[in-house]
Parts: C-alpha cells; sequence; structure tokens
C-alpha cells in the first residue's frame, strides 16, 4: 500500500518533466537546432525498418507482376521501348548539334559556358508522411547520405522539378514537393522571361505564383505558358520546366494578382525520381563546399 | 523476481511495431482522414492492462518515434501521446472495470483530446484547422477499440505479458 501511494507523487513530476521536454523539443526543432537536425537524421535511420516493412508489399507486388508476367508480353514491351529508344536518339543527335551551337555562340559572346548534369535515380518508399497533415506534401525516397545526396539537392522526374531533399538519413531521405505548402520556388515564364515565385498550396497539383502585379499581366503572362525555374537562389538548376499556368485573376483589393499553375512533374504518381548535381556540386567534395560554390555563382 | 516482471516485452514492442506499420500505411485519398490513431489506441490498451511496466515515458518514446515517421514537429506527439498515458493510467483501475462500449466512449474522448492538441499546435504553426475533420480518426478509433482490446488481451494472455 505503501508503495502505491509512493507512486502517485513521482508520476506527475514525471509527465511534467516529460510535457516540458517536449516543448523544448519543438521549439528546437521549429527554429532548426543545428543539433537536433542531426540527431533526427539519425533516427530517421533507426526506423528505416518500419518505413521498409510497409513498403515491402508493393515491392513484393512489382516483383511478382515482372515474373507472372508472360513472355509476349515481355516482348511487345521490349518493342515498344527499342521504339522508343531510337525516336529518343533521334531527337538527342539535333539536340547534341544545338548544344555544340550554344556553346559557341556563348563562347564568341564570352559569357560563360552552360554545366553539365549529373542525375541518379532514386526509388519513392510506399509509405505515407503526411498521415496527420493532410496538407504536408512530402515523399520518401530510398537514397541517403550514404549515396551522397546533401540537403536541399534538387529532384526531378521525366517531366520536370519534383521538389528538394529537405531531411537526409543514412539509408533514407525526405523530399519536399513543390506543392508542400512551405515550399517556395524561384520562376521564370519561358515566353517573356518575367519572373515570379511559385509556391505549394498544399493541394494535389496546384502552384501559385507570387508577386506577380496586376498591371503587369496583359505584357508578361498568358493562360498556357510554361513556367520554367529560373535558378535564382542557387539551389535548382536553370530551365527545367515546372508547370503550366491556368488560371489568372487580377485581385483589385492587393497589389498582386492570383496566378495558379499545374505542375508539369507527376509529383505524387511517381514511383521513380531523379536526384540532380550540377557540375560544380560534383566537382565539390562535400556538401558544404558544394552549396559555397553555388552560392558563389 | 525481475526476471517475471519483464515477461514478454517482445509483444509489447511488436505491437507498436504494428502500429507503426498501420499508422504509415498508404491510404486512398478519402480514406486518410478516417485513418484511426493506431498507435494511440495500441498505447492506451497497454497503460491499462499493464501501467507499471508501460506508462508515460513508454509514450513519450512512443510518441518521438511517432514524430520522425510522420515527418512532424519532433516533440508534437510526444507530448500528446504522454498525456493520453497519464490519463489512461491514472484511470486505469476504473476503466478496466468499465464494459468494452463504455471503454470505447473513453477512447473517443482520449483520442479527441489528443487530435485536438496536435491540431492546437499545428495552429501556433500557423496551419490552423479550417473543419472538424480532427473528429474523424477519434470516431474510427472508438469503433476498433473493442477489437483491439480483444486482440491484445488475447494475446497478453496467451504470452503472459505482464
Amino acid at each position: 500500500m505503501k508503495s502505491l501511494l509512493k507512486n502517485v507523487q513521482p508520476l506527475s513530476l514525471q509527465l511534467s518533466l516529460l510535457v516540458l521536454g517536449s516543448i523544448f523539443l519543438m521549439f528546437a526543432d521549429r527554429y532548426q537546432w543545428s543539433y537536433l537536425g542531426i540527431a533526427r537524421s539519425h533516427l530517421l535511420a533507426l526506423v528505416y525498418p518500419v518505413q521498409y516493412l510497409v513498403d515491402l508489399p508493393v515491392r513484393a507486388g512489382q516483383w511478382l507482376l515482372v515474373t507472372a508476367s508472360s513472355h509476349a508480353q515481355l516482348i511487345n514491351e521490349r518493342n515498344k521501348f527499342y521504339a522508343e529508344n531510337l525516336h529518343l536518339q533521334a531527337t538527342l543527335q539535333k539536340f547534341e548539334a544545338l548544344e555544340n551551337e550554344n556553346a559557341r555562340l556563348r563562347q564568341l559572346l564570352g559569357s560563360s559556358k552552360k554545366t553539365g548534369e549529373k542525375t541518379q535515380v532514386a526509388e519513392v518508399l510506399a509509405v505515407e508522411l503526411d498521415s496527420l497533415d493532410p496538407s504536408k506534401r512530402k515523399i520518401l525516397i530510398d537514397k541517403g547520405e550514404q549515396d551522397k545526396i546533401c540537403l536541399n539537392q534538387p529532384v526531378i522526374d521525366a517531366y520536370g522539378i519534383v521538389g528538394q531533399v529537405t531531411r537526409l538519413g543514412s539509408f533514407t531521405s525526405v523530399v519536399t514537393l513543390i506543392t508542400d505548402p512551405s515550399h517556395e520556388l524561384p520562376v521564370q515564364v519561358v515566353r517573356t522571361g518575367l519572373r515570379s515565385i511559385a509556391k505549394g498550396e498544399g493541394v494535389v497539383n496546384r502552384l501559385s505564383l507570387l508577386y506577380l502585379s496586376n498591371t503587369g499581366l496583359n505584357m508578361g503572362i498568358k493562360v498556357g505558358d510554361l513556367i520554367v525555374t529560373s535558378g535564382s537562389g542557387g539551389h535548382f538548376p536553370k530551365d527545367y520546366p515546372v508547370g503550366t499556368v491556368v488560371e489568372i485573376n487580377p485581385d483589385i483589393g492587393t497589389p498582386h494578382a492570383q496566378v495558379q499553375a499545374i505542375p508539369r512533374s507527376a509529383l505524387e504518381r511517381n514511383r521513380e525520381v531523379l536526384l540532380v548535381w550540377t557540375e560544380e556540386q560534383m566537382t565539390a567534395e562535400t556538401c558544404e563546399k558544394s552549396r559555397e560554390t553555388l552560392l558563389t555563382h | 523476481m525481475s526476471v517475471e516482471r519483464h515477461h514478454g516485452g517482445w509483444i509489447i514492442v511488436l505491437s507498436f511495431v504494428v502500429s507503426f506499420m498501420l499508422a504509415i500505411m498508404p491510404l486512398p485519398g478519402w480514406a486518410t482522414l478516417w485513418r484511426p490513431d493506431w498507435v494511440a489506441l495500441v498505447l492506451i490498451y497497454w497503460c491499462i492492462a499493464i501501467p507499471q511496466r508501460v506508462g508515460i515515458v513508454t509514450g513519450w518514446l512512443v510518441g518521438l518515434t511517432s514524430d520522425v515517421l510522420n515527418e512532424t514537429l519532433l516533440g508534437q506527439q510526444a507530448l500528446s501521446l504522454c498525456l493520453i498515458a497519464y490519463i489512461s493510467v491514472k484511470l486505469h483501475r476504473r476503466i478496466r472495470l468499465f464494459p468494452l462500449w463504455q471503454q470505447a466512449v473513453g477512447v473517443l474522448v482520449l483520442i479527441t483530446l489528443d487530435q485536438l492538441l496536435i491540431a492546437w499546435i499545428r495552429g501556433i504553426q500557423g496551419q490552423p484547422l479550417v473543419d472538424g475533420s480532427f473528429i474523424y480518426p477519434a470516431l474510427t478509433s472508438m469503433l476498433l477499440w473493442p477489437w483491439v482490446f480483444i486482440l491484445l488481451r488475447d494475446l497478453r494472455r496467451f504470452y503472459q505479458v505482464f
């Protein structure tokens, strides 16, 4: 009986300590205390088994699909890919010639040569990261620190920009999509060169373009325009497609118009994405160094 | 004595791992809002069944893991789950005596509290709640409580976790 009574006091004491601890952690995480970031990436590596187990059935399903598909089906697919490859090769020939010409012209103008980029394929794990907060848009990929990925590294797919790496674990990392409400991306309209910021709205397949003045609408932008990354800010390589403008509403109440765009990339439907390294990043030895060179450019 | 007091710990760990898996399992769009709070359900069960082993510290650690898995602010679910654990441990003698449906109503209240706390923390971060969708997980959790309770109770008896 005595031990029972003795237990009462420490419990509420423990509780208040833990509550204070969690409040401290939340503040530290909110204001991005660097030690906590490191601890979080280790914790992310620690929970990898759980994420792997959740992803396993999907992986097994894909494997089964490949093994169980018939001979004729595979030949069909192979023929299709062969034709597609030929087509792509043909376009690439022209592209190479154009690239050479471009380099020569740039040399004549005396401006610096555009750098090449390296890419690596990463698989998206079938794990939900936004189960608590439906407005959050994040995905988990199966490449981490051991694959020499850096924080803030851009991620693309076959159609355009997907997002950037925002948390790095040893085996996995978290990619914030461009539609996440916390994500902002410097962009440019291809047709006119008008610059803006594409901000996520927390909704599937919607971006809003910020800071476009009501009066400038007639000149610079119209529905159907393609927007690409402008390369300012330094995190994203220049001239990758981002989205298409679908809606323009002049807002008389505010100095800025409301412009909406649909992302080009298949954000939530991807099973594979590509990680991009620019040439400076490839030559730099560490992530920190590569960021420095990026910022000076 | 100490050997007896640490019997069948792997069942507890396993149940939490399964609840984590269920919590991050991809669901179709309409179902995500209705996803039951599996982790809280399992935590409430163990707090009621063996409060001398699973208590607020366990709840806090489980919450931290959950935060890392869900990529939320570190400490957000740690806070709400340790509060849930505290209430469950405090009231475990009373809750044990309730019939299952009354327990389920208790679970509804606890998980609504948990969700409200999370919504509140999100509001402080500048992402305020716009509708009453925070109540949906609590409702599905209430409906699932009797099954979770019976399953975990049978597991506990079979493997003699105490």
